[in-house]
């Protein structure tokens, strides 16, 4: 699995260089931090999206590019005003490329908590398979 | 200074006590700047009658947030667990923290903790802090002699 952005702070990060093209929304966005790990059957991936909920996250698959957006506006509160910020609110976005041949059809992505989980299984020719030996 | 490193973080509590100290006495002088190694980040609304405080803490579960207030200052504590590997798993990338965190935040003025509320939503946990019925400001008219 090849990485389009890098990541090296826990802090929250503009998006970068990996934007190709511009987005027709102004505001800032954020890449969201990722764990991503692999068995077998299938790739999972974990995306820290705080302040988005399931209706605000898009998860795109296309040739070979994963793609998450989420759309995250920005909080008022009542008359309030932000007297100190330590982090900034606006849309997610990071795409990988995935080398691995996935079955299209079984995706699974769930947002829970801020959260986003999608579950990638590999096709069944991608899976390794035990090659028996034959005495001979 | 305490990291936030990319596997888990390590986390001294006398340096983070003194960094915090500099870090809110650096904002209340006005020359406060976001750091990166604080977690979880906070965004303070000052209103007239009370503050909100806004955090991003995603995917942690409610009964593992502690918040208690004294006073003039509130205490977050609480853990984010770690993702558990199944049979067969391998990490190809880990970026999330996890691991237990503890702030404490000087408020503005003293508060009234029967009247706090706190609730958390898509990983944003919200806290809001009515200010004292005593600590709250009052006009008071001048008299001519």
């Amino acid at each position: 699995m090849a990485e389009v952005e890098k990541s090296r702070e826990v802090k929250k990060q503009e998006a970068g260089g990996g934007v190709a093209t511009e987005r027709t929304r102004t505001g800032r966005i954020y890449m969201p931090n990722v764990d991503i790990s692999e068995d077998r059957d299938s790739l999972t991936l974990y995306a820290d999206l705080p302040g988005a909920g399931d209706e605000d996250v898009s998860v795109t698959l296309e040739n070979d590019v994963l793609t998450i957006e989420a759309k995250v506006s920005s909080v008022k509160v009542g008359d309030h005003r932000l007297s100190y910020a330590e982090y900034g609110v606006g849309d997610y976005f990071r795409a990988f490329t995935i080398t691995e041949p996935i079955d299209r059809d079984r995706i699974e992505a769930k947002m829970k908590d801020g959260v986003l989980r999608i579950v990638l299984p590999k096709k069944e020719e991608a899976k390794p398979k035990q090659i028996k030996i034959q005495a001979g | 200074m305490a990291r936030i490193g990319r596997i888990g973080w390590s986390w001294d509590p006398i340096q983070e006590m003194e960094r915090l100290e500099r870090d809110w006495s650096d904002f209340f002088s006005g020359s406060g700047r976001p750091s990166a190694v604080k977690y979880p980040p906070v965004n303070v609304f000052t209103g007239e009658d009370d503050v909100v405080i806004t955090s991003e803490i995603p995917g942690v579960n409610p009964e593992d947030v502690d918040l208690t207030v004294t006073g003039d200052v509130l205490t977050l504590k609480g853990t984010r667990r770690q993702q558990e590997l199944g049979q067969g798993q391998a990490w190809h990338r880990r970026e999330r923290g996890y691991g237990d965190f503890y702030r404490t935040i000087q408020l503005p003025y003293n508060v009234d903790s029967s009247k706090v509320e706190a609730n958390y939503s898509k990983g944003i946990l919200r806290i809001s802090l009515p200010r004292a019925e005593a600590d709250k400001a009052r006009k008071i008219s001048v008299k001519t002699a």
